[in-house]
């Protein structure tokens, strides 16, 4: 006999879980005394939105399933960001949470929330198990489910009852997942392939558009050899970057509404845009009409839905976008050189660099300068949202996939560092950083707590300008430098550091940026940076909404 | 725009129907009728749907809807060989000496079924395609329509073509 908590500790060891991100209550009490005595490694947050981002970014630098756990009502529903956040970025996240028991559910019990009902637009899918012969069977669906097709977050809600009630149990037999309703789509068309690879052939000026999807299919080498074979230059997405080595003689860096001028270029010059596990978001596209306005457009990606939602398209393969580039590498009968259209792309490349005002002072761009410089290719970047973000996508040179980890879809602040945290867990032997900004950061900076407890390694850069400053950004620019409530009082983080028992140093001048960068790296436990950055810095170019992605802003003059 | 059947077979589990109507609530899509009830095969459940909305969005709809776990096919079968009925049970004013004779006139040119007499009411009952319940209704309106209920459409391919599991 095996009571439910003890079904679920070994179901999830069975999926190959070692570490998981949580906060006890009285629900889930019966699992956290299992928890007690088990060999799974458990980190106690201080808030249940970090364990979700903890998970989340566990999940995005391992490429594993991560885990979060948390309890019924107020616990349930500080996980509803975290999991809206690996929804809209497809990330594999099984969420477990605690419920009243199944006799007072609809009751308005004590702590009862219908956290199915809250999650149901922005989980994958989910689960409210009211039997204790269940769980084990929907643990390993949730598990199933969270990491094949389109990944995305799955949530289990487990009453109390289901945990404590105690069965004859045997494991189910690991015989091949078979659920009616799913059946993710694999291989790609071959006549489709065929296709797109007779027009990647044909064209004169084609452009790769490389997306989160690479990421998770694992399909860089492919992406790679393809780009190689046939000399394409490819521009990524901000999930995207690190699937394309930032430092490859064909790479365009990020496209989209704080693209590269290079890349936005391209992509509204070629002839032929292949568009691999990107789904045409609006950051990306700016105004769609004129959006890769004279290619035909090839789109491989594991979602049909995303084929066809926001563009046209030309030659739509759905599928895993490994097994897809894998088949078009096997097609290709010779290579080709575009060598006009290379040319020009480098043309442009040398011409409209990425930029910014050296005039001395400490810029928030130098910081990520100096971190790309100082990190190896295997060293893990995490950012919060904000000008933090883009500054890090633009200036940091990314050489590997899952070493870059940031909230697209949704635009979570406070993501960041929890984020951090998980991948930390994922690669103990990489430096992990958040670059975050002063508002970002204290929207979660209780976890220098868990830090602290466990600690946990992770460097957090602030590049504290005192703003909200994506926000002013906007404000200076399109409302008439009209900075309503976007500016925030100088906070001193080295001495919040200190209040947790973390280390920290503030850095005023860009002479100590590479220096105190190296003083955060040999730290034994985690470290804050408090870089003072120029105020009013703006992250450019930028293509203001609804503008065409050729038309930006902050750019050099043609 | 016009309207689309659509056929969904789910799996007959608690919350589907709600996972199903939140998804056209949350993406902006208009249901224009709703008929749900158990099929031929146990344990499954089957959905007809109409709802408005050009090409491409229909076909959002549909890819979509296929991404619900616990849905096994969606088939839109507006542009096929199809019977569609929709059932309306109408409580009309009908007091003897003033209408009575007429409503049911009325009746039997719709060929509705009279199922309750009370002393001032009957209710009708009538089968058949949303126009016909639609003029039904317009012309009782003069005798005064107290309730109307409707089931709203259900549909089925003629012939040997199926909407069946096989997703
Ligand atoms: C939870 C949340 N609330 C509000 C926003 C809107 N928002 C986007 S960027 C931004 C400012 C971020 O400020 P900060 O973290 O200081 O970073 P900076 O832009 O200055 O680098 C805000 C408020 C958001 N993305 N997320």
């Amino acid at each position: 006999m095996k009571n439910g908590a003890r079904i679920l500790i070994e179901s999830l060891k069975r999926e190959g879980v070692s570490t998981i991100f949580g906060y006890p209550g009285g629900s889930v009490l019966p699992i956290y005394d299992e928890l007690y005595d088990s060999d799974l490694q458990h980190i106690l947050v201080r808030h249940e939105q970090a364990a979700a981002h903890a998970a989340d970014g566990y999940a995005r630098a391992s490429g594993r399933i991560g885990v979060c756990l948390a309890t019924s009502g107020p616990g349930a529903c500080n996980l509803v960001t975290g999991i809206a956040t690996a929804y809209m970025d497809s990330v594999p996240v099984v969420a477990i949470t605690g419920q009243v028991p199944t006799g007072m559910l609809g009751n308005d019990a004590f702590q009862e929330s219908d956290i199915t009902g809250i999650t149901l637009p922005v989980t994958k899918h989910n689960y409210l198990v009211k039997r204790t012969e269940d769980l084990a069977r929907v643990i390993r669906e949730a598990f199933f489910i969270a990491g094949t097709g389109r990944p995305g977050p799955v949530l289990v809600d487990l009453p109390k009852d289901v945990n404590t009630r105690e069965i004859d149990f045997k494991p189910p037999l690991d015989e091949e997942m078979q659920i009616r309703g799913y059946r993710p789509t694999f291989k790609g068309h071959p006549k489709q392939i065929a296709r797109a690879v007779e027009l990647l052939l044909e064209a004169e000026r084609p452009v790769i558009y490389a997306g989160g999807g690479v990421i998770s299919s694992g399909a860089s080498p492919e992406l790679i050899a393809l780009a190689e074979r046939l000399s394409i230059p490819v521009t990524t997405t901000l999930m995207g970057l690190g699937c394309f080595p930032g430092d490859h003689p064909l790479n365009l860096g990020m496209l989209g509404m704080h693209g590269t001028e290079y890349a936005n270029f391209a992509v509204t010059e070629s002839d032929c845009l292949l568009a691999v596990g990107a789904r045409f978001d609006d950051r990306v596209t700016g105004k769609v009409d004129t959006f890769a306005p004279h290619a035909s457009i090839i789109h491989i990606d594991i979602d049909p839905a995303e084929i066809g939602k926001n563009k046209p398209v030309d030659v739509p393969i759905v599928g895993d976008v490994r097994s897809i580039l894998a088949d078009m590498l096997a097609m290709l009968k010779k290579d080709a050189s575009h060598e006009v259209w290379v040319e020009r792309v480098r043309t442009w490349k040398k011409k409209h660099p990425l930029r910014f005002r050296d005039d001395g002072s400490l810029r928030p761009q130098m910081v990520v300068k100096a971190l790309s410089d100082a990190l190896s290719p295997d060293g893990v970047i995490v950012s919060e949202v904000g000008q933090n973000q883009m500054w890090a996508a633009q200036y940091y040179v990314f050489k590997k996939p899952r070493t870059w980890i940031s909230s697209g879809g949704l635009g979570t602040m406070g993501y960041g560092f929890p984020a951090a945290i998980g991948a930390k867990y994922a690669c103990p032997d990489s430096q992990v950083f958040d670059i975050a900004g002063d508002g970002s950061i204290q929207m979660n900076i209780q976890e220098l707590g868990t830090a602290a407890q466990y600690k946990i390694p992770v460097r957090i850069a602030i590049l504290n300008n005192q703003y909200l400053g994506m926000v002013r950004q906007w404000q200076e620019l399109f409302y008439d430098r009209r900075y309503a409530y976007t500016e925030l009082p100088p906070v001193d983080f080295v001495r919040v550091a200190e209040a947790y028992g973390v280390d920290g140093i503030r850095v005023e001048e860009k002479e100590e940026i590479a220096p105190s960068i190296r003083a955060a790296m040999e730290a034994e436990g985690p470290f804050v940076l408090d870089f003072r950055v120029t105020r009013e810095e703006n992250v450019f170019p930028m293509v203001p909404a609804g503008a065409a992605i050729n038309e930006m802003i902050g750019g050099h003059k043609q | 725009m016009k309207p689309h059947t659509l056929s969904v077979l789910v799996e007959n589990k608690a919350g589907v129907l709600s996972r199903v109507t939140g998804l056209f609530s949350r993406r902006g899509f208009n249901i224009e009728s709703l008929a749900v009830g158990t099929c031929e095969e146990p344990g499954l459940s089957r959905i007809t749907i109409v709802c408005i909305g050009d090409d491409a969005q229909i076909e959002q709809v549909i890819k979509q809807l296929n991404k619900l776990i616990e849905v096994i096919k969606v088939s839109d079968i507006t542009e096929n060989d199809r019977v569609e009925r929709e059932l309306a049970l109408v409580k009309v004013n009908a007091e003897p000496g003033s209408g009575r004779a007429e409503v049911m006139q009325v009746a039997q040119i719709f060929r509705a079924n009279v199922v309750d007499v009370g002393a001032k009411t009957v209710i009708l009952q009538v089968i058949g395609d949303t126009d016909k319940i639609d003029a039904l209704e317009k012309l009782l309106r003069q005798y005064g329509v107290i309730e109307l209920v409707r089931t709203g459409k259900i549909g089925i391919l003629r012939g040997s073509k199926t909407v069946k599991s096989g997703k």
